[in-house]
């Protein structure tokens, strides 16, 4: 494995690309429907340099940024409250494991009727999945969190509201960034979601739906291909910050 | 730490006669008393109208069989568990007016993973009237005392098993308490290092002569430290015996060859398992 080094990881890459411009070129399927890779990669230049792209690409981010923050300033102090009681928790469970494992794409025609077809509509229903995907694990750290360590402070003298301020608070901290990173992904998947919706005027899921409509396959790639990208770097950003700041997890 | 004089029992030296008409602890005045003390896990009975007394400024060794009681006797004692029924007092005081220290077995929990090492040991601070400048003296005073050579900047997950117990231990000290509870500290070393603890530990005591109640299921761990043994017997816990071991520290590797070593050590083993048949 490590015969190829720091260059292991490319090697799917690689492989992908070389299975997707072989079956271009003996036309697997009509090439209007699978441009080749090189096709992809120009409107990925194209509209990301100046073009519709790079704007809905922003329009995008905001929306999930957005989102995530707010699950975040929703979920983190709910999780915190309702785990630190198990009796308080196992009292919502069924309700907060309802609505989670309820697709969140089902709901958006009712945020739709209450709220309009505008950009809040879009983030509140991307906060409403995100934000019960991270109060579930923040409270799943605050629930799990080493009674050694709770002990440990009792007996040097912490109060109830220090031993929750200065270990679970911690101690919850490794569950919490696997809340966020999870409610990222899904916010995600959400507000592309959402943007495919009539009433949408921009945003990556609206690009894909266009071009999809005007047959320009190779724009309708690039726009999934940045989606995918944009996914990819919201978990790796998550993941530095973790690596970071809960240097501690899984030692 | 002079608290407690004021509460000079008279007969404080010896512990209240039990059925199995145990011997009295070693001489001297009563630091920890316990008066009929009760705890039960569901149906099982631990301890049932527990008495005892625990001599000031002694190294008091607690063994006996697998799940006689041992360590919930220090979680009592420490506040870790309420008691059903009984007293415990420290030289007349309540255990929150007490400075107490504990260590834990399984130090990879009991440390702040996400603290620095010197910010461990500094944290029982913040729970005292110390000024922030008094707090780094402490540390740094301790450190000095135990000619410790650890890196403090590090977290504790740099650090080998050895070291970071060594860690949790300085953590239980740097507020000087009058009172230390150990719970099988060593049991998750190896050899070479709970050699070395051990030593450590040992000069620590005679150093401070702070009580330290220390729970161990090593029976010559257990004779090696201390002053005296006690020997519990199963459901409910009963004093079996009450050895003292009148061997001069330091002792050292060589003690433990010795004749009135391996003497004491026979006896406790002998106890040990007669209370293991009749359970």
């Amino acid at each position: 494995m490590d015969r190829f080094g720091p260059f292991t990881p490319l090697i799917g890459v690689v492989g992908l690309l070389v299975i997707w411009q072989f079956a271009f070129w003996v036309e697997v399927v009509d090439r209007v429907l699978l441009p080749s890779p090189g096709a992809m990669f120009a409107a990925v230049w194209h509209g990301m340099t100046g073009g519709q792209l790079l704007i809905d690409f922003f329009r995008t981010i905001e929306r999930t940024s957005l989102s995530i923050l707010y699950a975040g300033i929703i979920g983190i102090p709910l999780g915190i409250a309702l785990g630190s009681s198990v009796p308080v928790y196992r009292s919502v469970e069924f309700v907060v494991d309802f609505f989670r494992s309820t697709p969140a794409s089902a709901v958006f025609p009712l945020f739709l009727a209450i709220s309009g077809p505008g950009d809040a509509t879009k983030i509140q229903v991307a906060t409403f999945g995100a934000s019960l995907v991270i109060l579930f694990n923040v409270a799943y750290g605050v629930m799990n969190a080493r009674k050694t360590r709770l002990q440990a402070a009792q007996v040097m003298g912490a109060s109830r509201l220090r031993v929750l301020t200065d270990v679970m608070l911690f101690e919850s901290l490794p569950q919490t960034f696997v809340g966020l990173r999870n409610g990222v992904s899904l916010a995600l998947i959400i507000v592309i979601v959402a943007e495919m919706f009539i009433g949408s005027i921009d945003g990556l899921g609206h690009n894909v739906l266009d071009n999809q409509m005007l047959f320009e396959m190779p724009r309708m790639y690039a726009a999934i291909f940045v989606a995918g990208a944009l996914g990819y770097g919201f978990n790796l950003l998550f993941l530095l910050i973790e690596r970071r700041y809960v240097h501690w997890s899984g030692r | 730490m002079a608290a407690g004089d004021t509460e000079r029992m008279a007969e404080g030296a010896s512990a209240k006669p039990v059925s199995t008409g145990a011997p009295s602890p070693a001489t001297g005045e009563a630091h920890i008393t316990i008066r009929g003390l009760s705890k039960a896990f569901g149906e099982a009975a631990i301890y049932d109208g527990f008495d005892l007394d625990i001599p000031r400024g002694r190294f008091v060794s607690v063994f006996g069989p697998n799940g006689c009681g041992k360590s919930t006797l220090i979680n009592l004692v420490a506040g870790l568990l309420e008691p059903d029924a009984g007293t415990i007092r420290f030289g007349g005081k309540r255990l929150r007016d007490t400075n107490f220290g504990y260590v834990f077995q399984n130090y990879r929990e009991a440390l702040f993973p996400w603290m620095r090492s010197i910010d461990n040991i500094r944290y029982p601070l913040k729970f005292r009237n110390i000024p922030r400048s008094e707090r780094s003296e402490r540390v740094e005073r301790l450190v000095d005392r135990l000619g410790v050579t650890l890196d403090l900047a590090k977290y504790p997950y740099q650090l080998s098993g050895g070291q970071q117990q060594l860690v949790s231990i300085m953590r239980s000290l740097v507020i000087e308490p009058e009172v230390l509870f150990l719970d099988e500290p060593f049991s998750a070393l190896d050899y070479e290092m709970t050699l070395f603890m051990r030593d450590q530990l040992q000069a620590l005591f005679m150093d401070t002569r702070t009580t330290m109640v220390f729970v161990s299921h090593d029976l010559e761990e257990a004779v090696y430290l201390a002053d005296d043994v006690m020997l519990l017997s199963r459901g409910p816990a009963e004093i079996a015996d009450y050895v003292t071991v009148g061997i001069p520290r330091p002792r050292t590797a060589a003690t433990i060859s010795q004749g009135e070593f391996v003497s004491v050590k026979a006896h406790c083993l002998d106890v040990f398992q007669r209370t293991v048949r009749d359970a």
